[in-house]
């Protein structure tokens, strides 16, 4: 095991941040926590690269117990906080030279698992860090994160506000990180990224709500799930929501994902329904459960 | 080694692509001492001054020329009566005036005695006790001209030596202090400023998560600013020996050496502040409020601390820079020794254990 959490619970003066967190990360796993702003994801990534210490429970590390072996862990580990700390008044190349330096090795030593992303913004390396895009800092922080050859990296909401071409690519990188052989705990409020980790761990106010495989987590969803589409958006979810059957009625893009709570539910009956309150243009199709209607459910 | 080395190799970059800190860094030392050295003086210069005559005869007119003749007092304007006294003080043109009484030499050669009444402005009390010494020292003098045939059997005559500084000038009292203020400032602020950005911007958290020692970064951080404040004090040195021709009575490399030693004790209290404040807003106000105003008002740099209230004289005690006042004057003034100076450098190197020592305590190895 790569990473281990048994039981960890951290409060901030009366606010309980985590509570009973568990889960098994494998070496080698892309693990991903998934949650909403808020849900405790940066406190336990904290503990985990042992800039904090859990009130309870206990966590290990590469092998390592994240309290009394945190040296340890801190010569093993990668971390990419989820604001940028680099060092914005100094160039690329001197920020990366700088963390290598720190980590007791060179950039060309370690310049093979770097070189796919380095590629990318060597072209920039006089830039300083603080003049860079939100894409290419993130890169420039892998990169960071990565220069000592961590056998763990931890990265915390490393795709906020960037762009969804920057984001694929990002995640890219990872999968061939990964095929290196290095363990990686990613943390992230887009649900559409959990689908690609091998794992996932669903987290809410500083509960777990569920460990498995994307897919696993949304075998488990029972429910059959509607795409509803009509000419108003607004006038829809409001139908629906007043609808005295509905389960769940979430928008989804250009669609509204409803459920019902009828075990024998006829979408006819619904069309009628919602026609009688003056939508048209009415689409009533099946359609699969995601992660997020998975975590919308659990969450409920 | 490496690593500490590339530490403080990333400090250089910050403290250089800084130009506006860098310029305040090397800016602030001269202008202060040009300030201290130009501007505010305790020393007086073509003071106005306004006579009213109720006699004009050969004495007072004497008096005067002597008064007008002397580099301390221009005389301004001539009155008739002393209700005027009142309205030429409100106008402000005058600091001063004096007041000879009616038949003044009828009397003084009559009664052996006349009066003259010096007036002064006391809005600003030094200066006015500044002006009436320097008044009655002019009045003194000339009243020994009048006697000097005369043989007074009995007399007490005070013969006063201004030694170390025997002009007097309030420039060899400032240069000590700039220096203390600004070695002080520079070194303890600039410190706890730039470990406080690191927490603010984040970069502590992955400075944490990296196999660097805090001994490391504490001293990383400490030692450019070593360098840059001795760069700072050799310049305050050379200013005051150049532009006011400040002698230096005692050993150069002494001073160098208590300098250094002062500024590590500085350090040493710049890193402390920063290890208890989060943000440079915080650090910046600690180190001005928390260090410049004892510096300037307790180290016995402008007022004496011997006649402060015993409270206060107990709290000078515990600011290093009352220490390195007295070290600083001892060697530039007095031109003595370590043997004369060993106790208060001896409390300074105790100082900077205890401050170094309390920091790495006090440095935090996690988050909270």
């Amino acid at each position: 095991m790569s990473i281990t959490v048994s039981n960890i619970s951290k409060s901030y003066k009366s606010v309980k941040a985590l509570e009973n967190i568990y889960f098994n990360v494998k070496e080698g796993e892309l693990f991903g926590l998934i949650g909403p702003d808020g849900a405790g994801k940066t406190t336990l990534f904290r503990i985990l690269t042992t800039l904090l210490i859990a009130n309870e429970g206990s966590a290990t590390v590469a092998g390592f117990d994240v309290v009394s072996d945190y040296k340890k862990i801190r010569n093993n580990v990668g971390y990419m906080p989820g604001k940028f700390s680099l060092y914005q008044d100094l160039t690329i190349e001197e920020n990366l030279n700088f963390f290598a330096t720190i980590f007791g090795t060179t950039i060309k030593e370690n310049y093979e698992l770097i070189k796919d992303i380095y590629v990318q913004i060597e072209p920039f390396k006089d830039r300083r860090a603080g003049k860079l895009s939100g894409g290419m800092k993130q890169k420039l922080a892998l990169c960071c994160a990565l220069i000592h050859k961590p056998k763990v990296l931890f990265l915390d909401e490393p795709t906020t506000g960037v762009d969804p071409v920057s984001r694929k690519e990002f995640w890219d990188m990872l999968k061939r990180l990964q095929q290196k052989g290095i363990t990686i705990l990613v943390s992230t409020p887009y649900m559409d990224e959990a689908a690609l980790c091998d794992r996932v761990a669903l987290i809410q106010d500083g509960k777990i709500l569920q460990v498995d495989a994307p897919n696993a987590i949304v075998k488990h969803y029972s429910k059959q799930i509607y795409n509803i589409s009509a000419h108003n958006m607004y006038l829809l979810i409001n139908a629906l929501k007043s609808y005295k059957y509905n389960h769940s009625v979430y928008p989804f893009g250009e669609f509204v994902h409803y459920t019902d709570q009828r075990a024998d539910f006829n979408p006819e009956n619904l069309k009628v329904y919602l026609e009688s309150k003056k939508l048209s243009q009415i689409v009533i199709k099946n359609t699969e459960p995601t992660i997020e209607d998975t975590f919308m459910e659990l969450a409920k | 080694m490496k690593r500490f080395i590339g530490f403080i190799k990333k400090e250089f970059y910050h403290i250089f692509r800084d130009r506006r800190s860098l310029f305040i860094l090397f800016g602030m030392p001269i202008a202060q001492i040009m300030l201290f050295g130009f501007a505010i003086t305790n020393e007086i210069n073509n003071v106005d001054i306004a006579v009213l005559d109720h006699s004009k005869d050969a004495t007072t007119e004497e008096i005067i020329n002597k008064i007008s003749a002397s580099k301390y007092f221009s005389i301004n304007q001539f009155i008739e009566k002393e209700s005027d006294i009142d309205a030429i003080f409100k106008k402000g043109k005058v600091k001063a005036v004096l007041n000879f009484e009616k038949d003044f030499s009828k009397n003084l050669i009559k009664d052996h005695n006349a009066t003259i009444q010096i007036v002064t402005d006391a809005t600003d009390p030094n200066t006015a006790n500044t002006i009436s010494n320097y008044v009655n020292a002019i009045l003194i003098q000339y009243q020994s001209v009048l006697n000097k045939d005369i043989n007074i059997t009995y007399q007490v005559v005070p013969e006063t030596r201004m030694v170390y500084n025997p002009e007097l000038k309030s420039v060899y009292m400032f240069v000590p202090g700039v220096m203390t203020i600004i070695l002080m400032l520079v070194s303890a602020m600039m410190t706890s400023i730039s470990i406080t950005r690191e927490k603010e911007l984040g970069t502590m958290e992955i400075l944490l998560v990296s196999p660097i020692k805090p001994i490391q970064v504490i001293v990383g951080k400490v030692f450019p600013y070593i360098f840059l404040s001795i760069i700072n004090a050799i310049v305050i040195v050379i200013l005051s020996i150049y532009i006011f021709k400040m002698p230096i009575q005692g050993s150069l490399i002494l001073l160098a050496l208590e300098s250094v030693l002062f500024i590590i004790t500085a350090l040493a209290l710049g890193i402390l502040i920063s290890t208890i404040s989060e943000t440079q807003q915080t650090a910046m106000m600690i180190s001005l409020m928390g260090l410049m105003l004892p510096v300037i008002l307790l180290s016995g740099f402008i007022f004496p601390i011997s006649s402060m209230p015993l409270p206060l004289q107990l709290i000078s005690n515990i600011i290093p820079a009352k220490w390195f006042n007295i070290i600083i004057k001892g060697i530039m003034l007095k031109g003595v020794g370590i043997q004369f100076l060993w106790k208060e450098t001896l409390i300074l190197i105790g100082m900077s254990v205890f401050f170094i020592a309390l920091s790495v305590k006090k440095y935090k190895i996690r988050l909270e």
